[in-house]
Order: C-alpha cells, then sequence, then structure tokens
C-alpha cells in the first residue's frame, strides 16, 4: 500500500519532448514508474527514451489505460494542458510546472473538482510512493521505501528532510508535494486523511511553511489522528511582507507566522523540529523504537 | 505588482466604475492648478505603495488651490510610512453618507475567489467584527452574477437608495479582478454619497506571474537594484539586513537556511534561492551579487537534485579566480555528482561540510 500512486499506476508524461519533460521521463522511467505514453502536439508516433509520444491525450488514452498525468509545459499553456487531462478522464493530475498565473491555478482546480480528479501543485516536486512509482522531479537516490509518510509544500527542504530519513535507515511510505503557490490542488489536510488510512504508513512528517492557513487548518485535524505527526515550519526568520522564493510563503497583516503555525500544531499533538536534522530522532521517539 | 491609487483608480474608470474627480501631480503648482480645476474643497493624497497614509502625514485637506499648493509642498518629497512620497494624488472632497468596504481576493484555502464586503468601511477590515463581514465564494466558470450581488446586499443591510449601483458595481469589479489578473482589488473607503458609489480609495495587486500577458497595464517597480538583478537571472532574492550572504536551492530551503543562522545567533545578508538546475554561469552570477553587497560571510547551501555539485564548486572556483573572493565562504555541497564537487572545492582550498547544521554554524562563528 501507499497513497494515491503505487506500482501499478499508468502515468502519461505531458511535455514528453521539451527539456524538462524527457531528462525527467527518463529518471521517472529508471524509478520504476510505468510510464505509459508521452504527449507532444504534431510529434504522435515519435519515441522518446523508449516511450510512444502522442499528440493528445485523448489520442493516449484510446491506446492505453492512463490512471495519472505528470505535466512539464510552460506556465502559459499549463492551463491548457491540466484542462485536456482532466477532460480526458485523467484522475491524477500532477502539475510540474511553476510561475503558473494564479487565476490559472483556481480553474484548474475548479474544473478538477467537477470532474472529479486530484491536482497535485502546480508548483511541485511531484509525488513519489517510494520504490513503486515517481511523478516528478526528486533525485531518484534518496526515496527508499518505508513506513513514513511526508507531506510539504516544498521541495528541497523535502529532498534534505527525506535525505535524512533515508540515512537513519527510515524509509518512506510516499511523498507528497503540495506545491509553493497560493492555489494548490491538495491542503495538508486531504493528504494527512489519505496517510491515517494507509496501513503501510506508520507517522507522517508535514513539512510546512510560513504563510496562508493551511498549517493551521491541518492540526484541527491532526488532534483527531491515531498515527503520530511530527511537523517542521520553514520560514521562522522571514520578515513580514516579504515573499520568501514561494508565491505563498508571505506573512500578511499579521497571518500565517511561523510562532502561530507551531503553536497550532504543538496544541494538536504534533512533534515540531526546530532544525530539519532533528526529524528522525522525533520520529523514533513518537514510534518508541 | 502592487498599483498606486491613482493607477488603480484609472482602471477602476475604464471599467465605468465612479472615482472621485482628481489627478496626480509630482508639484505644488500642478496641484494648484488641479484644485483649481476640481474647485472648492479638496483632498491631496500621498502616492505610496503602503496603507495607514492617513496616520503618517500622507493626506491633507484644502479648501482653496493656494491651500492644496501648500499641502502638497509638504508631501511631496517626504516619507510616510517609511515610503518616500514622489507624486500626490489631488482630489475632490468627498460628501460621505456612509463608509462601505468592498474587496475581492484569492482564498487560498477554498482555491476561489473570494468577495468581503462589510457596512463597516473606513478602517482596516482586520479591526471589523465578524459579524459585520459578508464573505462570498465566487465559482469561476459561474462568475459573479446579479443574483451573488443581490444577495451581499442583502446581507449587508444598506437601504436601497444605492441598490442598483451597487449591483452594477460587484460584476463589474468581479470583471477586473479577472481580466486584469489581480491578487487583489479593494475599494475601502466605497463612499455612498447621496444616491451615489465613488470608490474613495483604489488597492490593486497584480499577480507578477501574470504580467506577460497583461501589457497595457503600467510597471510598478518595488524591488531593490540587486533584487532586480537576480530577478533577470530567473533567481529569486529577497534583500535583508544581515551580515552573511546567503545561497541555497530551493525556497524552503533557503528559508531553512536562515532560520539555521538565526538560531545560532546570527543574521543572514539576503534570501537568494538559486532555484533547480542553475548551472555553473548562473551560480557565478548569483555569487557575485552576493559579493556585491560586501557581506562578511558566504554561506551555501546545497542539496543537489537537478542542481550539480560540481557545478556549483566549479562557479565558485571560477568567481574566485576572475574577481576574487574577499570573504570566506562556508559550503554545504550534498546529492548529484557530489563527490566529484567536494574534490573541486578541496584543490582550490575550500572546505565543504556535510551537514546543513555544521556549515551555518561556522558561518555564524566566522561573522562574528
Amino acid at each position: 500500500m501507499a497513497i494515491i500512486i503505487d506500482e501499478n499506476t499508468n502515468v502519461i508524461v505531458q511535455g514528453a519532448t521539451g527539456n524538462q519533460g524527457k531528462f525527467h521521463m527518463k529518471q521517472m522511467l529508471a524509478y520504476g514508474t510505468k510510464v505509459v505514453g508521452g504527449t507532444s502536439p504534431g510529434k504522435g508516433g515519435q519515441e522518446v527514451e523508449g516511450v510512444k509520444i502522442y499528440d493528445t491525450v485523448f489520442a493516449a488514452m484510446e491506446e492505453n489505460r492512463v490512471d495519472a498525468s505528470c505535466i512539464f509545459i510552460p506556465a502559459p499553456f499549463a492551463k491548457d494542458a491540466a484542462f485536456e487531462a482532466i477532460e480526458a478522464g485523467v484522475k491524477v493530475v500532477v502539475v510540474i510546472t511553476e510561475h503558473i498565473p494564479v487565476h490559472d491555478e483556481m480553474d484548474i482546480i475548479n474544473y478538477a473538482r467537477k470532474k472529479g480528479a486530484m491536482v497535485i501543485g502546480p508548483n511541485t516536486f511531484g509525488i513519489v510512493s517510494s520504490g513503486k512509482c515517481k511523478m516528478g522531479i526528486p533525485p531518484n537516490q534518496f526515496f527508499i521505501p518505508g513506513h513514513v509518510g511526508v507531506v510539504a509544500r516544498s521541495g528541497t527542504l523535502t529532498y534534505e528532510i527525506v535525505g535524512n530519513l533515508t540515512a537513519n535507515g527510515m524509509g518512506q511510505s510516499t511523498v507528497v508535494g503540495l506545491g509553493g503557490d497560493r492555489a494548490v490542488g491538495l491542503s495538508f489536510i486531504d493528504v494527512l486523511e489519505k496517510f491515517e488510512k494507509d496501513p503501510e504508513t506508520k507517522a507522517v512528517v508535514m513539512v510546512g511553511e510560513i504563510g496562508g492557513n493551511q498549517e493551521e487548518e491541518a492540526a484541527a485535524f491532526i488532534k483527531k489522528m491515531s498515527k503520530p505527526v511530527i511537523g517542521y515550519i520553514a520560514g521562522k526568520s522571514a520578515p513580514p511582507g516579504k515573499r520568501m522564493g514561494h508565491a505563498g510563503a508571505i506573512i500578511e497583516r499579521g497571518k500565517g507566522t511561523f510562532e502561530g503555525k507551531v503553536k497550532a500544531l504543538k496544541e494538536a499533538g504534533a512533534s515540531v523540529a526546530t532544525l530539519t536534522f532533528e526529524v528522525p530522532a522525533l520520529i523514533k521517539e513518537r514510534l518508541a523504537l | 505588482m502592487k498599483l498606486f491609487e491613482f493607477m488603480g483608480k484609472e482602471l477602476f474608470a475604464k471599467y465605468g466604475i465612479t472615482t472621485p474627480r482628481g489627478k496626480m501631480v509630482t508639484s505644488s503648482e500642478e496641484a494648484v492648478a488641479v484644485a483649481g480645476e476640481i474647485g472648492g474643497e479638496v483632498v491631496v493624497k500621498s502616492q505610496i505603495l503602503s496603507g495607514k497614509r492617513g496616520k503618517g502625514g500622507g493626506i491633507a485637506f484644502a479648501s482653496s488651490p493656494a491651500e492644496a499648493g501648500e499641502a502638497a509642498a509638504k508631501i511631496l518629497g517626504s516619507t510616510v510610512q517609511g515610503l518616500k512620497v514622489e507624486s500626490v494624488l489631488v482630489e475632490e472632497k468627498l460628501r460621505i453618507d456612509k463608509e462601505l468596504y468592498l474587496a475581492i481576493t484569492v482564498d487560498g484555502s477554498a482555491k476561489k475567489p473570494v468577495l468581503i464586503a462589510s457596512a463597516s468601511g473606513g478602517m482596516d477590515i482586520e479591526d471589523v467584527s465578524e459579524d459585520k463581514i459578508v464573505k462570498h465564494h465566487i465559482d469561476t466558470f459561474v462568475g459573479l452574477q446579479p443574483y451573488a450581488a443581490r444577495e451581499i446586499f442583502r446581507q449587508m443591510g444598506l437601504d436601497q437608495t444605492v441598490a442598483k449601483e451597487f449591483y452594477k458595481l460587484l460584476p463589474t469589479l468581479y470583471k477586473v479582478f479577472r481580466e486584469k489578473d489581480c491578487e487583489l482589488v479593494e475599494i475601502n473607503p466605497l463612499v455612498i454619497s447621496g444616491d451615489r458609489l465613488i470608490a474613495a480609495d483604489a488597492k490593486v495587486t497584480i499577480d507578477d506571474e501574470a504580467l506577460f500577458r497583461q501589457k497595457d497595464l503600467p510597471h510598478v517597480e518595488e524591488r531593490t537594484e540587486s533584487e532586480q538583478k537576480a530577478h533577470a537571472l530567473g533567481l529569486s532574492y529577497v534583500q535583508l539586513d544581515g551580515n552573511i550572504a546567503v545561497m541555497a536551492n530551493g525556497a524552503g530551503i533557503t528559508m531553512g537556511t536562515l532560520d539555521i543562522i538565526q538560531h545560532y545567533g546570527g543574521a543572514a545578508a539576503n534570501f537568494l534561492d538559486a532555484g533547480g538546475g542553475t548551472g555553473q554561469e548562473g551560480t557565478a552570477k548569483a555569487l557575485e551579487i552576493l559579493l556585491s553587497r560586501n557581506p562578511r560571510v558566504i554561506l551555501i547551501n546545497i542539496f543537489g537534485g537537478i542542481t550539480r555539485c560540481d557545478d556549483v564548486a566549479n562557479a565558485l572556483v571560477s568567481v574566485k579566480n576572475e574577481i576574487g573572493i574577499p570573504v570566506p565562504v562556508v559550503i554545504r555541497l550534498v546529492g548529484t555528482n557530489e563527490e566529484l564537487g567536494v574534490n573541486i572545492l578541496k584543490e582550490n582550498g575550500f572546505d565543504a561540510y556535510k551537514m546543513m547544521h555544521e556549515a551555518a554554524a561556522r558561518a555564524v562563528e566566522l561573522a562574528r
């Protein structure tokens, strides 16, 4: 078991002939992901990295069962690509692209809701069910199978934390990147709910950051969870009003502060790491390993 | 990108939203002339990208053109809320019967636009009690239809004199919000003056990511010179007050690096997310930006995924050889091509750390 994607997930890559799409499709294949096709308008019939290319998502679905799509399409055209996947009936749409206008993001999420599809991202590193399936851009070598679920808003910070877990012999069930933008498809709660139900997941690491109130909302759910949650919040030292890289990482009008998030998590019974390397020790403590 | 009030009002006016008669000026002579054209009492408002202008002496009333000129002379060039005033807006003074609040913004939790309205306008919306605030989420595929405007109006408990104007205003404001890729459109106060509804203020923020398709909007630059340089290179950079220059790859890990510096008692000079996959040349340029602000020490924290450690090491060496690095560099380098990168560093007299907190502690020690 894992959440959202596993060894049976059939994946397509939208934008498979571009630099990013091609490079990461190769890495995904190397990780063992079942990539059944790629799309690139006008290039249908070609092969890239041994994967058949189709002109459209609809064409790919005529020949394959497609469970999930990974989008590497430049920001101005990303909404169109996501709409295409959703309308074609793909149920898990992972949008790696960054710098997508927020109005396009709201439209993508809106359409997905109406069609019963799940959007991961935009501006995400993707999702990895360790040892089974990787969709997105994380470096393969740090993700080993195990029992820790990870959900995060930021990419490299997740690699840092997952790297520490792996170095301590703690593998991961699934690692989910929500995305760093203001409007993203999944919330912490959506993923926490799935980890709570997943028999393979024994503990959850939640990597948040300043800005918004997602972490505070998640705290209400953590209170009801049977599994231990270890939190880490980035941005303790960030000055208010400054956008720290991610569109969503900004303290506005006194809201979205580090202190508020840590307090909410602690009150909900989560352990909170002050520094990234403390996470494995806190998991050991909570699981009494 | 925030728009100045006068720009926001010009945008509103284009869509047919009523704004006070007035004009932006940059000298007291012009202020006298504009006040003369308007006639009667006027208000002189500093044009800065911040609220709370009234408290900072940034807003003045005048009953004659001469007084308007004096007010403009006093405000122009002064500092309001920490910002230098370079222009003022001279406008008719409105007869105010009631002040309302109206805004549309992006609700990140609901992942939808939300309209926020209150019959208690004129003050910070944060200071208005929740029961006096009406919130209405908008489905982007449905838009803001007249029925929603009627319901919001009913919940606000306003009397019928401005009903028709209000029903017309809401869909128009939503149109501005959508068509101009706004993160925020805010009218506070929205003034009831007789049977008219007038946008007495305008706060408009455009989504930076959508500027590529918003070519007809004026350009407003809020960033420092270093921030602009970094932006042109595709790097995310925020200037801070400390003396430890920081470069990392990824927004989260960069924030984490700043936090760890603070944890050990140091202060970062900047936030610089060099992104993933920044090659040798980009990394070298990023280093030059860091050096241009004369830090005491440079801390580089790289967890290489797409970023290759040897690229980072080569960039560091090339900058050292070409322009020189007069301050100590502490580097943490792990991930893709780690061995290769660390060897290059060693050959050139740099030490590399494996753990992020060890590198940060060393940087703080060197900055003292």
